[in-house]
């Protein structure tokens, strides 16, 4: 953490207009994303958003068909020696195999990557209290996930891809995955894109945010931009209204009778103005949680 | 130092931070002179991003609370020095127009504020001498 990241550094991940079409169902519509070095990135979005579809090209495993991907400047699908090898990657289903031993998938996973610290390795199975000798398909729910933490971190990837890390674990093993995710970016440098529902979660951890929706990004920003410029402004009438008027900036609204809120997304004291102009008071000004800031743009 | 995330009440995680680290300090359990967890120690602890964290240490050393050394260890001021008087004055300050705002939406004067502040004050101090 000696300088501020993410830093003016060319980014890692940069896609320029990624269309993906499976059947008549569009998975990547005309996506832009930009993931910049350092820090953590947290994807955003509902169930089939394109979340996993996303990172799947990233990883050389899906090629857009049109449009271009490029992982710390490299096309994935045409050099997947200059990408796999400095990403670590923890996928939603975490699919290891199942008939080795957990000493066995270290030793495996080790042969593919060159940095493999041997002694990191060993000091996060102490960590993840794994024994070496249990088969993987005996592991539970949450061993199972650290095992597959362990070989995605081990050879201390300058990228870490996380698909889903929380979903159906307890708050033990999920304090273990975001631990890790906060000591990857505290070693100068390093970056993690996670994807995830949980966004509690999300506002805790991620420096930038980007929201996936049909295929497309709707949201991109720094997490404390994103925080600071939306707000719940509640807004007191002269008389009973069936439906308030527009406000500029306003997402949504709520509410009945004289007192209406708005979300909204831009500067306080802009909407503080349009608010008098129409004879409103303003009789609050609320911080929203990165949740009711998802909900709020993926219905508007 | 024990700080409590809640993720859902609507103020920035970073501010939680300053907030519970400025009362911990006001209420003398930080002392002057005492260290503050290293960034990276603090935000493993907490599960938030070391930039929050660092954010809150740079806000907290703004308004005189805490200060960087040169070991690069950050420490709790000295609550005598002029900025952290004024951080003082300043959180009391916020904390006296929410009750006159109060007050005043019930049609209650200033004047009977005051009373009952030095009301309150007679009750609390004679409770103490009691124990």
């Amino acid at each position: 953490m000696h300088e501020p990241f993410p830093s003016s550094a060319p980014p890692i991940v940069e896609i320029r207009r990624g269309t993906r079409q499976f059947g008549n169902k569009t998975a990547l519509d005309d996506l832009s994303l930009t993931v910049p070095r350092g820090g953590v990135f947290g994807l955003i979005g509902g169930n089939g958003a394109g979340k996993t579809t996303l990172i799947k090209h990233i990883l050389g495993m899906l090629k857009a068909q049109s449009g271009s991907v490029q992982v710390f400047g490299l096309d994935p699908v045409q050099n997947p020696v200059g990408t796999l090898g400095r990403i670590g990657y923890l996928s939603e289903d975490r699919d290891l195999p199942n008939w080795m031993r957990v000493c066995e998938l270290m030793r495996y996973t080790q042969a593919f990557f060159p940095n493999w610290d041997e002694a990191y390795a060993e000091e996060l199975r102490e960590a993840f209290d794994l024994d070496g000798k249990t088969r993987i398909k005996n592991l539970s729910r949450g061993q199972r996930a650290r095992a597959g933490l362990l070989v995605a971190l081990a050879h201390r990837p300058e990228l870490l891809v996380l698909d889903e890390p929380s979903s159906g674990l307890d708050p033990v093993v999920r304090r273990d995955i975001l631990g890790a995710i906060i000591r990857t970016i505290a070693d100068e440098g390093r970056t993690v894109l996670f994807s995830s529902h949980l966004l509690d979660e999300v506002e805790r951890v991620a420096d930038r945010v980007a929201i996936i929706h049909q295929g497309r990004i709707l949201l991109t920003a720094p997490m404390d931009e994103i925080m600071e410029t939306h707000r719940r402004m509640t807004l007191r009438f002269g008389q009973s209204l069936d439906r308030p008027p527009s406000l500029v900036g306003a997402l949504s609204f709520e509410g009945q009778g004289a007192e209406w809120s708005y979300i909204c997304s831009s500067e306080s004291s802009q909407l503080r103005r349009a608010a008098e102009a129409i004879g409103a008071t303003v009789v609050g000004d609320d911080a929203l949680t990165l949740d009711e800031i998802f909900v709020s743009r993926i219905l508007s | 130092m024990q700080i409590h995330i809640s993720p859902h009440d609507g103020v920035p995680i970073y501010q939680q931070i300053v907030n519970q680290i400025k009362y911990l300090v006001s209420s003398g359990r930080l002392a002057a002179g005492e260290e503050l967890p290293a960034i990276r120690v603090l935000a493993e602890k907490l599960i938030v991003n070391p930039n929050t964290v660092a954010r809150a240490y740079r806000e907290l050393e703004l308004a005189g609370i805490v200060e960087k050394r040169r070991t690069a260890g950050t420490y709790v001021s000295d609550q005598g020095s002029p900025l952290a008087r004024r951080e003082r004055v300043k959180i009391l300050t916020d904390r006296i127009d929410a009750l006159l705002a109060e007050a005043q939406h019930m049609g209650v004067a200033v004047d009977d504020v005051v009373k009952l502040v030095q009301q309150r004050h007679a009750a609390m101090q004679s409770t103490r001498n009691e124990k």
